[in-house]
C-alpha cells in the first residue's frame, strides 16, 4: 500500500507510460491468442482474484500477516450472498424487471459487504489484535485456525455439497459482436470490480484514513506518534478487506452460480499469488497479479493443462518470489521478504 | 504419598542426570517401556472394551506414523523457525518412491529395507531443492512457498498417470520381509507395530543428537535471532537448508513405512489437511520439545480416529435424533482450529514446552516487528 511518493520524475514519467502500455500490449496479446470468449472469462475471474488479492494486500501491507483466513471470508461470502437473495429479497432465480434488478442487486452487495467487512473486523479482533506484538509465527497459525473454523461452521450448517447460489443478473442476457457472444453479466461483473478498486484507490490515496492506512504501512510507531490511532486503523483495513472479499462472494455467485465451503482455500491461494506477484503491500499490483493469474489459469485450460492449471500457478508463484520477491510493481515492504 | 515421591527423589534425580548425559540410551530405554505397556493399557477396561488388541495396535502403529511426521516437522518449526506448511508433500514423495518401485504397477519389486533409507534421501533431495532458492527469503514467504509446493505435488501426483496411476494411486505395494524369518502380513499387526517402535527410537535418538550438535544450536541461534546468528558467524541459509533436509528426510522415510503399512499410496492421502495435522500436533504438543510434539499427536490420532468414531456409535445407540445426525468425525477439524486459535491465544509455548527458551512465543515486545 505503501507506494513509493518521492521517487525521481524521470521514473515517475516512465512510469506513467510505461505501465498502462505494457498492460494494454499484454491484453492485446491475450485477446488475439485466446479469443475473446475465453479473454471475457479470464477477465471475470481475474476481477474476483483481484477483489479477494486487495484483502490479503492490504493487511500484509499493515501488519505484515497473511491472513489465512481470508480466502475462507471470500467463501463465507457467497453463502452470506445466497441468504441475502432467498430470505431477505426472495428470489430464486434471475430477476428479468429491471428496477427490481438494480434494487435487489444494490442490497445484495451492500448486506454482504457489511456483513463481511463486521466479520473480518470480528476476526481481526478476537484472533489477531491480542497476538499484534507477538512474533509473526503466531498470528499466523491462529489464522490457520480461523480459516478451519470458518469452513466447518459453513460445513455444519449448509453440509459438504455444491450449493446454488440464485444467479439475480440473467446469465442469457448478451449481445453479439461479430461471431463472439458477449454477455452482459461478465461486463457488469468486471464493470463492478473495477468500480470498486476505483473507489478503493481513492480512498487510500485522498481521505485521511487512507493517510492513516499508509502511514501505518510505513512505521507503525512513528504513525502511532503522530497520532494515529493504530487499532482503529488496522481495524478499518481489516473492515475494507473483508468487504472488498465480501463483494468478490457476491460476484462469484452470480457468475459462477455455484458455490462450497471448500471454495476459498483454492481461491485464497491463488489470490494471494496475485498479491505475493503483484508486490504485496502494493495494492494496484493486487489488481494486476489478479487479472495475471486469472490468464494464466484460463490459458492453461484453453491449450489443454487445465488439470494442471494450480501447478502452474503455484511453480510461477516460486519462481517469481526466487527472482523478484518485491513483485510486478514492488513495494517498499517488498524488502523484508 | 508425598513422603514416597520424596523417598523417590534422589533416586529420580540420579536417574534424570544420568539419562541427561546419555539420551540415546534414554531414549531407547523410554521407546522400549512405552511399547511393551501400550498394548498391555489398551487391556483396561475403558480401553479394552473399545476394540480389540489387534486394533488397538494397529491404531498405535498408525499414530505413530503422525508422530514421526510431528517430530520431523518439529525440527522445522520449532529447532529451527521456518514454518512448513506443505509437509504432506515430502511424506507423499517418501511414499510414491517406494510405492513406484515396490508394486505390481512396474512390476518392480525392490526390498523394502533399503528403500527406507532411499525415502529418506529422497525427501532430504526434495527438501535441499526446494529450500535451496527459497530460504534466502525471509518469514513466512516461505510459508507460502512450502503451501504452494504442498499443492503442487499431489496435482503433479494426481496428473501424472504414467507413473503414478493417477485418482488411483499405485496399489498392491509390497509388505517388508525378513528373508527366512518374517513377512510382514496385514491380518498381524505387530510386526509393524514393532518396527514402527524401532523407526521411533532412530529417529528420536537422530533427532535429539542433532539437537545437542553445532547445528542443533545454530538452528537455536538462527531462531531467536537470525541477524545476532548471522554476524556470530552461523551461516544461516545452511543452517536452515539443515533444519529443512532433515525435517523432509524424517517425512521421506515415515512416507515410506506408510506406504507399506497402507499397501497403497493415492493423491488423496497428502492432502493440505495432513501438512495442518501435523502443525497442529507440533503447536499443541509444544514447539521445540520432541517427545512433546510426538505424544501430541499420538494422542490428536487417537482422539480423531478411534474416540470421535466411538462417540458416534455410542450416540446412535440413544436415541436422539438431533445427535444422531451429527457426524462427530466432522468436528475434528473445527476442534483443530479452535486448539490453534486458543493455544497461541493462551499457552503459545504448547502441552510440554520446550526446555529451552524460545523467543518466538515468550518474549512479546521482540520478534518482527
Amino acid at each position: 500500500m505503501a507506494t513509493a511518493t518521492g521517487t525521481v520524475r524521470t521514473e515517475r514519467v516512465r512510469g506513467q507510460f510505461f505501465l498502462p502500455a505494457v498492460i494494454t500490449g499484454f491484453l492485446a496479446l491475450m485477446l488475439g491468442l485466446l479469443g475473446f470468449e475465453q479473454f471475457l472469462n479470464a477477465m471475470t475471474l481475474g476481477a474476483i482474484y483481484a477483489l479477494i488479492a486487495l484483502g490479503y494486500t492490504m493487511v500484509y501491507g499493515i501488519i505484515e500477516l497473511i491472513n489465512f483466513a481470508h480466502g475462507d471470508v471470500f467463501m463465507v461470502a457467497t453463502f452470506v450472498s445466497i441468504a441475502v437473495s432467498t430470505t431477505l429479497l426472495g428470489q430464486t432465480g434471475a430477476v428479468l424487471d429491471i428496477p427490481t434488478l438494480i434494487i435487489s442487486l444494490i442490497v445484495l452487495f451492500t448486506v454482504t459487504i457489511v456483513v463481511m467487512a463486521l466479520v473480518g473486523a470480528l476476526i481481526e479482533r478476537l484472533a489477531y489484535r491480542p497476538l499484534r506484538n507477538a512474533p509473526k509465527l503466531a498470528p499466523l497459525i491462529t489464522a490457520i485456525g480461523v480459516s478451519f473454523i470458518l469452513q466447518n461452521i459453513i460445513q455444519f450448517f449448509v453440509g459438504p455439497y455444491i450449493t446454488n447460489v440464485p444467479q439475480l443478473f440473467s446469465t442469457q442476457w448478451a449481445f453479439t459482436i461479430g461471431e463472439s457472444r458477449v454477455p452482459l453479466l461478465n461486463l457488469f461483473v468486471i464493470g463492478s470490480a473495477l468500480f470498486l478498486m476505483v473507489v478503493l484507490q481513492l480512498f487510500i490515496s485522498r481521505t485521511k484514513t487512507g493517510r492513516a492506512m499508509r502511514t501505518t504501512a510505513m512505521d507503525r510507531d512513528a504513525s502511532s506518534l503522530m497520532g494515529v490511532d493504530i487499532n482503529r486503523t488496522i481495524m478499518i483495513t481489516f473492515l475494507i478487506g473483508s468487504g472488498l472479499a465480501g463483494a468478490a462472494g457476491v460476484i462469484h455467485g452470480l457468475y459462477y452460480g455455484n458455490t462450497t465451503f471448500t471454495l476459498g482455500f483454492q481461491s485464497g491461494l491463488k489470490a494471494f499469488t496475485a498479491a505475493v506477484l503483484g508486490g504485496i503491500g502494493n495494492t494496484a499490483g493486487a489488481a494486476l497479479g489478479g487479472f495475471l493469474i486469472a490468464f494464466v489459469e484460463v490459458g492453461a485450460a484453453a491449450f489443454g493443462f487445465g488439470r494442471w492449471g494450480g501447478a502452474i500457478v503455484f511453480s510461477l508463484l516460486v519462481v517469481f518470489l526466487i527472482f523478484r520477491p518485491t513483485g510486478l510493481l514492488g513495494s517498499s515492504t517488498g524488502d523484508r521478504a | 504419598m508425598s513422603t514416597l515421591t520424596a523417598r523417590f527423589a534422589p533416586l529420580r534425580a540420579r536417574s534424570n542426570a544420568y539419562f541427561a548425559q546419555h539420551r540415546s540410551l534414554g531414549v531407547l530405554v523410554a521407546v522400549i517401556t512405552i511399547g511393551v505397556a501400550l498394548p498391555l493399557i489398551s487391556r483396561i477396561p475403558p480401553f479394552g472394551d473399545l476394540q480389540s488388541m489387534n486394533a488397538w495396535v494397529n491404531a498405535f502403529t498408525i499414530a505413530g506414523i503422525y508422530a514421526l511426521l510431528a517430530v520431523g516437522l518439529n525440527v522445522v518449526i520449532g529447532f529451527a523457525g521456518l514454518l512448513d506448511l506443505g509437509y504432506a508433500a515430502f511424506f507423499a514423495l517418501g511414499g510414491y518412491t517406494y510405492a513406484i518401485v515396490a508394486s505390481p504397477f512396474f512390476d518392480i519389486h525392490l526390498p523394502f529395507w533399503p528403500m527406507l533409507i532411499v525415502g529418506a534421501l529422497i525427501g532430504a533431495m526434495f527438501g535441499i531443492f526446494l529450500g535451496a532458492p527459497t530460504l534466502r527469503l525471509r518469514g513466512d514467504y516461505l510459508a507460502i512457498v512450502t503451501l504452494g509446493f504442498g499443492e503442487i505435488v499431489p496435482i503433479v501426483l494426481l496428473n501424472a498417470d504414467p507413473f503414478t496411476g493417477g485418482t488411483n494411486g499405485l496399489g498392491g505395494v509390497d509388505k517388508p520381509v525378513i528373508p527366512g524369518i518374517l513377512e510382514f502380513t496385514l491380518i498381524n499387526p505387530w510386526p509393524f507395530y514393532v518396527l514402527m517402535m524401532v523407526m521411533i527410537a532412530l529417529v528420536m535418538t537422530v533427532v535429539f543428537r542433532l539437537q545437542d550438535s553445532r547445528i542443533g544450536r545454530a538452528w537455536d541461534a538462527v531462531r531467536e535471532d537470525e541477524l545476532a546468528a548471522e554476524s556470530s558467524g552461523v551461516n544461516t541459509v545452511i543452517s536452515k537448508l539443515q533444519a529443512f533436509a532433515v525435517g523432509a528426510a524424517i517425512a521421506g522415510f515415515v512416507g515410506v513405512f506408510n506406504a507399506a503399512k497402507l499397501t497403497i499410496v493415492a493423491p488423496d492421502q497428502f492432502k493440505f489437511v495432513v501438512s495442518i495435522s501435523a502443525v497442529a500436533a507440533v503447536v499443541l504438543g509444544g514447539m521445540g520439545n520432541p517427545v512433546g510434539v510426538a505424544v501430541g499427536a499420538f494422542v490428536i490420532y487417537l482422539v480423531q480416529s478411534i474416540f470421535l468414531k466411538q462417540l458416534n456409535t455410542l450416540v446412535d445407540n440413544f436415541n436422539i435424533p438431533v445427535l444422531q445426525e451429527i457426524d462427530f468425525l466432522e468436528f475434528q477439524y473445527v476442534l483443530y482450529g479452535i486448539v490453534l486459535v486458543l493455544m497461541m491465544l493462551k499457552r503459545p509455548q504448547g502441552i510440554f514446552p520446550a526446555k529451552r527458551r524460545i523467543r518466538i512465543f515468550k518474549d512479546t515486545v521482540g520478534g518482527a516487528k
